[in-house]
């Protein structure tokens, strides 16, 4: 292998002298007094190499030695990974002596082992390729397959299978033969390049299945679909991460990966904490035994944040390829960003707009260009539903990560400044935020099927109405109370109801943090018939009194446990507020 | 100075306001050394050629200094001998007692693995409703004052560094006045806390560039008592501004491109290095912990700047002060402020109704301020918008205001008896189980 000598040194970026073939982004190690350092190829100028150093690079010295390795930044892939957490380069944090993070020190990611009760997917003498199924393990009672290399190429027999029976990942479960006559034994584990995308499945459609959050501003009013994008821009403070949780809680997903990019240590504590201690709402299990943790946070070394999420996203396609939902969360996208901004900005690249590279755009896109829903080669389908937040420098959203982000992401959620201040949590904006899966008929024939077909008119009719709420009252604050007619106040109102009923929600309260779709149904029709009613109310008093009794009722019972007495009672008081007026 | 077997470097080839070249081998990355007796630290590697900056400046280097690399980056001794004693930036003493004698340890050091934490989840009580009650703060959080110069935070900060019953005050001074240090001097001294307290002072007649070595001073020092003697430890940061200004100096030598407002790219990860030093330790570890309260000093209230931008991503919340007009005191302001680890106490480590009675009550302060802007704009108010607005005063008066003293409970009655005295049982809008018990 290659080896290199230290020339030069400014903070992680190291330039190497070299004395054989290097490959960009080939992975080398450099021993500074007694510590292996990982570090990443960024730039070739003639027998300089540039590479951007994993770790501190304090005390390195000009002729320290380096290892090329002849592969890339790679994972390695194997029943054993969920429920734990792992740095941004794979390193498994629990197996890491000490309090702090020793610099060099790097764990294996997997449990070499443990034992598993393997069952045979295929046979003797069927022709397989990449990625194929040939045998099956259950992991927290998720199924799990054992694929074919995928890296191998072509099409192969498989000569030998392993029974039924115990084994550990490193054991050889099958043995193919090669077109070429070649013979490849196959273990459990695999091995990929995160940087490259999967792409071992046959088609990847349009998504249109709802992937259910128990959000109600997200499920009723801009839904994200199984194998569908997203992304939350807000400025600090505005609840991004509490929503970006809530969403792992509840989404109905086989996987949950969580990449915690450059953001605070505690966030990902809280999750250590307690998602061992939540129930999945959907299997009635722990969320941990479904969840994986992926945290570089923000104190941890700059370049191994930009791998965390190639890192987090190549696990998800691991897991797609078996057939499962698959969500993914990277928080932030912004630091990942700005991970590339600092290493360009030592290369002295010429900077794009507000100093990133000029490739953001492209980088941003092809990363979300890696979700979606596929079907398999056998027929199968898997998916991964991504959603990433976006820290907006500022707050403001004219700025190239949320800009470039807009142009692939299919589902926006604005968190809005002004609605955190007034305590409107989720702060979704619910004027700016879109989700473009609403505008699929694909969508809308699942919907009908799943719900009825008046489901998507019915939100599209709120959504209207919003929108002339808003615009209400921007006329009341410029003409007053008395200086608009009381229909209009009504309509104000109107607006209202949806916003405290439908869109804010209690991510702390035991019972409304989340609400199943059946619920959601009854909570939007019942804001519809409300919203239809024609009230003829006498002056603006009259709205406003009746509208704050009417949101203190419905607020109530989305405190109540679904369909118990105290909600049926609620539910009760509120159709006997609305009868006389429709009467009428 | 030099030693006898060090190797002693005479030929400066290139010098700039905080630089010096020379040529040089052996030399480690971040490694220290002193030139004509003035401190530096090496910045570049490129062959033999070593770039220094230099904290106190490079006025007064000749071209034939001489150079000594003294083969470590910058260290402190840490003991319990640190306990009470006032440090210059460099950690050397500046009370006129002796040095300290203690084991040596990197400034700056590594992170604390995630996995290794315990999630944060004690109170700490500082008496100021408006942050007690509406912005919590837990032990082992990182949280920021935003303010304007002329507001008071230093003597708030003081305040909440006497009533939060910590182990050890850790005081970090970054371009802070000669006054302003005498202030809390006296303060901690008049308190009886001396022997509590720890301070690394960079004042506004120290070089600028000096203070970059303030914050890891004071956590290093901080990490000793909370990892070695499982300590309580109160890190006062203050100001960080100062600190960032100091950041873009010195990129702005290295001739690195400037991101937003002149600040460096590396601004966010140069922060969080600091703040994520905030920890609690679980009790495998000791228990200890490092809660970090700073000042980020705002020109004009304007957030948006990179400095307290980048720092409301990194912090836990952030704390702002306001002079309220109606009452003419200094109060905490609930719209604004945050804090983020709130909800981990709320409600578990104080009384259950804390998180409704909160919101509520800052959701009708922001009614007073809608009415107050109709009454600006002159439009007529409504009944309910009067009683807001005497609300809201009688709210700031008796809760905001930074002058309260109450323990949790009796905030949370005395906003309920104002609750009562202005409003109807569903302007409020409180979960029943509440009204309930309190509705009386």
């Amino acid at each position: 292998m290659t080896k290199g000598t230290v020339k030069g040194v400014i903070a992680n970026m190291v330039t190497l002298g070299v004395d054989g073939p290097v490959a960009q982004g080939e992975i080398c190690y450099i021993e500074t007094g007694g510590d292996r350092l990982m570090a990443e190829v960024i730039k070739v100028v003639g027998s300089d190499v540039y590479v951007q150093v994993f770790e501190s690079t304090r005390g390195l010295k000009v002729g320290a030695t380096a290892d090329f390795t002849g592969h890339m930044l790679e994972v390695k892939l194997a029943p054993g990974m969920l429920s734990k957490n792992f740095d941004g380069l794979q390193n498994d944090l629990d197996k890491m002596e000490g309090v702090f993070l020793k610099r060099g020190q790097y764990t294996n990611p997997l449990d070499e082992d443990r034992i598993w009760d393997f069952e045979p997917l295929a046979k003797v003498g069927d022709e397989v390729q990449a990625s194929d199924w040939l045998g099956k393990v259950v992991e927290n009672s998720q199924p799990l397959k054992i694929m074919v290399p995928f890296q191998m190429e072509g099409k192969a027999t498989v000569k030998q299978i392993a029974a039924a029976g115990q084994y550990k990942i490193t054991d050889t479960i099958a043995v193919l033969v090669k077109e070429n006559g070649e013979e490849l034994k196959v273990d459990m584990v695999q091995h990929w390049p995160v940087k490259f995308a999967m792409t071992n499945y046959k088609q990847k459609p349009r998504p249109f299945k709802l992937l259910e959050t128990g959000v109600r501003t997200i499920d009723t009013f801009n839904p994200i679909v199984e194998g569908g994008t997203g992304f939350i821009p807000g400025p600090f403070g505005t609840g991004k991460t509490v929503l970006q949780h809530a969403i792992s809680k509840q989404a109905e997903a086989d996987i949950v990966i969580i990449a915690a990019c450059g953001e605070r240590a505690n966030e990902v504590v809280e999750i250590f904490t307690e998602f061992p201690e939540l129930i999945d709402p959907h299997t009635g299990r722990k969320l941990m035994e479904r969840t994986i943790i992926i945290a570089n946070t923000s104190n941890m070394p700059v370049a191994a944040r930009e791998a965390s999420v190639y890192t987090a996203m190549t696990m998800a396609e691991y897991y797609r390829s078996m057939g499962l939902r698959v969500l993914l969360m990277a928080d932030s996208t912004s630091r990942w960003a700005q991970a590339l901004r600092e290493m360009s900005n030592r290369m002295e690249e010429l900077p794009g707009p507000d100093a990133f590279p000029m490739d953001l755009g492209a980088l941003i896109s092809n990363f979300y260009g890696r979700a979606g829903y596929v079907y398999l080669n056998n027929g199968e389908v898997g998916s991964i539903t991504f959603i990433g937040t976006v820290s907006p420098a500022g707050g403001n959203l004219k700025e190239p990560v949320t800009e470039n982000t807009k142009k692939v992401a299919r589902c926006f959620y604005a968190l809005e400044q002004d609605r955190a201040d007034k305590k409107r949590y989720p702060a979704v904006n619910p004027i700016d935020s879109y989700s473009k899966y609403l505008e699929y008929p694909e969508f809308a024939e699942y919907i009908a099927g799943k719900i009825n077909d008046k489901w998507i008119p019915k939100v599209l009719a709120l959504k209207t109405r919003m929108q002339r709420g808003k615009e209400i009252s921007e006329q009341i604050n410029i003409l007053g109370d008395d200086g608009v007619p009381v229909d209009y106040h009504e309509t104000f109102w109107k607006s209202e109801v949806i916003d405290y009923v439908i869109l804010q929600q209690d991510a702390f309260d035991e019972i409304d943090a989340v609400t199943s779709l059946e619920r959601q149904e009854e909570i939007l029709n019942l804001v519809t018939e409300i919203c239809e009613i024609d009230f003829k109310f006498d002056n603006f008093l009259e709205v406003v009194d009746y509208f704050k009794k009417m949101i203190n009722l419905c607020k109530q019972m989305n405190y109540s446990e679904y369909k118990s007495d105290q909600y049926n009672q609620y539910v009760s008081e509120i159709k006997a507020m609305i009868e006389p007026h429709k009467a009428a | 100075m030099a030693k006898a077997f060090q190797k002693v470097y005479t030929k400066i080839s290139q010098i700039t306001k905080a630089t010096c070249s020379l040529k040089a081998t052996g030399v480690g990355y971040d490694e220290l050394a002193t030139i004509n007796g003035k401190l530096a630290q090496v910045v570049k590697i490129a062959g033999d050629d070593i770039t220094l900056q230099v904290f106190e400046g490079t006025g007064g280097i000749p071209t034939n200094a001489e150079v000594v690399f003294l083969g470590k980056s910058p260290s402190l001794k840490v003991s319990d001998q640190l306990a009470g004693r006032f440090f210059n930036a460099y950690g050397q003493p500046i009370d006129g007692g002796p040095e300290i004698e203690g084991k040596e340890v990197e400034i700056g050091g590594p992170s604390v693995n995630p996995v290794r934490r315990k999630q944060p989840s004690e109170l700490i009580a500082t008496g100021i409703a408006g942050i007690d009650l509406n912005n919590t703060l837990v032990s082992g959080q990182k949280i920021p004052f935003f303010a304007d110069p002329d507001q008071p935070f230093n003597e708030v900060m003081a305040m909440v560094a006497l009533r939060a019953k910590a182990d050890k005050i850790i005081l970090g001074g970054m371009g802070m006045t000669n006054d302003d240090y005498y202030f809390f001097r006296n303060t901690f001294s008049n308190a009886g806390a001396l022997d509590r307290i720890i301070s690394f002072m960079n004042t506004t007649e120290d070089p600028a560039v000096e203070r970059l070595l303030v914050p890891d001073m004071a956590l290093a020092a901080a990490e000793y008592f909370a990892v070695e003697k499982h300590e309580k430890v109160l890190v006062l940061l203050t100001d960080m501004t100062s600190y960032a200004d100091s950041l873009s100096i010195v990129s702005n030598r290295m001739d690195q491109i400037p991101s937003k407002d002149s600040m460096p790219g590396s601004l966010y990860s140069d922060l969080a290095k600091i703040y994520e030093k905030a920890v609690q330790f679980p009790d495998s570890a000791g228990g200890g912990s490092i809660t970090i309260i700073a000042v980020t000093t705002l020109s004009g209230g304007d957030i948006t700047h990179a400095v307290p931008d980048n720092t409301g991503y990194i912090t836990e919340g952030q704390l702002y002060l306001r002079r309220d007009s109606d009452i003419g005191k200094v109060i905490v302001d609930p719209f604004r402020s945050l804090s983020r680890l709130k909800q981990l106490v709320a409600g578990k480590k104080t009384r259950k109704d804390h998180s409704q009675v909160m919101n509520a009550a800052i959701r009708l302060y922001s009614d007073a301020a809608n009415a107050k802007t109709k009454l600006e704009n002159g439009f007529d108010l409504t009944d309910y918008d009067n009683r807001c607005l005497d609300f809201a005063k009688d709210y700031a008066d008796k809760l905001l205001a930074i002058d309260v003293d109450l323990n949790t409970e009796e905030m949370l009655d005395v906003t309920w008896s104002l609750f009562r005295k202005y409003f109807s049982i569903e302007e409020v809008n409180i979960k029943k189980e509440f009204t309930d018990i309190y509705w009386k």
